[in-house]
């Protein structure tokens, strides 16, 4: 029961948030870009350039801290609003009665299946974001592909990689953590569900932030 | 059999349940009625557990239920059966899984069996071919349907019903009513039904308790409960002009006897 619970998990947190983490990411990637682009005046610095600002600004902040602010609104909601809907309809109260531990059966499979998920989003997200780098040093002259790849491979520290996925990890027991407490301990009506999705949400998002500056002095080397 | 001995219920200084004692009788449909906020509600709950009592102990066949562990009380707990007000059945599962989910958490039947139970319980409550519908997609009445057939799955010893035809129309309430006294009837369980609906009373009522304003102030079958002397539990089952009128006919059937 617990593996199918956790199986429906990974679609509904993970797999469908696939869309949004790919549409975000591909116009950040190509903005950064374009950005990037702007700010080098000076011709004495090299082109390729762009390509490594794209992938640093993408490892080190976008795919971990930012997809994960943009997880915190679309999976944070989702998930109290889940929980907070089978409270006031009393379908907790009904898996209690059948001696079901319902923090247990409801949460513990949305932890397992973000903590697992959001990584791979992390990655699919770096990926997306250089790619739509590349389509913009395809289609105008920012910088030549070659070149954008050569900034993309230029002194890269495979550490910032595991850094992304660390942080991710933690961000996504925040966000199912404090979007299932709000969800879960919800009370009374319709709109007290809406309130607790806007405090999950919030909530979640600061926590984060906090968490980013915590783990970049902790563990950035 | 359930016995409640002297249980008391606060919310902070609001004392909800106040010193309450009663035994449910087993094979029988016991009844709480009482109006909107009258405690009932909170009394179904804290018998089944969901509310803790402040004072008091709740029986289950001798088994002391307010003293017992978590542990215990999950293992009492799964001969348990309850339909809510809503049904409460799980939105993102069919009839089918929603009938099952007992059967899939605490047995070790295998697949067919459990289909096969799962489908005596749907055809029991006439909900044979709802299998692959969705809770959204039924009506309220078999909503409720499928919630008793859910509550019986696993063989339940205790049946609670938190209201369970508010909402429906008068056609369907007494085919849920009906539905549940066959059930007590037939698996000899003691089931507990909490209700403000007088059909349901006159209909099933085996044993009838009537609570207000958190006290137990009067107890009978329904067969009691119209001549009863009990002010509070007149002003509340004569609060209809269908209910004077009866009265009125059964005085005059009185008078000319």
């Amino acid at each position: 029961m617990y593996y199918r619970q956790i199986m429906r998990e990974l679609e509904f947190q993970g797999i469908n948030s696939i869309g949004i983490v790919v549409i975000v990411s591909i116009f950040v990637g190509a903005v950064i870009t374009i950005q990037t682009d702007y700010n080098i005046e000076s011709p004495l610095l090299p082109r390729y350039l762009i390509g490594v600002g794209v992938r640093d600004m993408l490892l080190l902040e976008f795919s971990s801290t930012m997809v994960a602010l943009i997880l915190a609104g679309k999976v944070g909601s989702s998930i109290s609003s889940e929980l907070g809907t089978m409270r006031i309809t009393e379908q907790i109260d009904a898996l209690e009665i059948m001696g079901v531990n319902s923090a247990s059966f409801l949460i513990l499979p949305k932890i397992v299946s973000t903590m697992f998920f959001f990584p791979l989003l992390t990655i699919l997200s770096l990926i997306v974001g250089m790619s739509g780098g590349y389509v913009v040093a395809l289609i105008t002259d920012v910088s030549s592909p070659q070149e954008y790849v050569y900034g993309l491979q230029y002194v890269f520290y495979p550490y910032y990689f595991t850094y992304a996925l660390k942080k991710m990890i933690v961000f996504a027991f925040i966000i199912t953590t404090i979007s299932a407490y709000h969800g879960y301990y919800a009370e009374g009506s319709s709109l007290e569900v809406g309130k607790s999705s806007t405090r999950a949400v919030v909530h979640s998002s600061i926590v984060i932030l906090m968490f980013n500056l915590i783990l970049t002095k902790l563990i950035l080397r | 059999m359930i016995e409640v001995n002297n249980i008391s219920k606060s919310f902070g200084d609001h004392r909800v349940l106040d010193d309450i004692s009663i035994v449910f009788e087993k094979g029988k449909t016991n009844l709480i009625i009482g109006k909107s906020g009258s405690g009932k509600t909170v009394l179904l709950k804290s018998i089944v557990g969901l509310h803790g009592v402040d004072e008091g102990s709740i029986l289950f066949d001798d088994r002391d239920f307010t003293r017992m562990s978590f542990k215990q009380k999950k293992q009492v707990r799964q001969e348990f059966g309850m339909l809510f007000q809503g049904a409460a059945l799980f939105d993102s599962f069919t009839v089918e899984e929603n009938v099952r989910f007992p059967l899939d958490m605490f047995t070790q039947m295998s697949f067919e069996e459990k289909v096969d139970r799962t489908n005596f319980c749907l055809q029991r409550v006439d909900m044979s071919n709802a299998n692959n519908l969705f809770p959204a997609e039924l009506s309220g009445g078999m909503r409720k349907r499928v919630g008793i057939a859910r509550a019986i799955a696993l063989n339940p010893r205790y049946l609670f019903c938190d209201e369970p035809n508010s909402g429906l129309d008068p056609q369907t309430a007494i085919r849920i009513d009906k539905l549940i006294q066959e059930i007590t009837t037939e698996f000899n369980i003691t089931t507990i039904v909490n209700t403000h609906d007088m059909n349901s009373v006159m209909e099933i009522g085996d044993k009838v308790v009537f609570i207000f304003e958190g006290i137990k102030c009067w107890e009978g079958s329904r067969d009691d409960i119209l001549r009863a002397e009990n002010q509070y539990l007149n002003d509340f089952v004569f609060a209809t002009n269908l209910a004077k009128t009866v009265k009125l006919i059964q005085h005059d059937k009185g008078a000319k006897n």
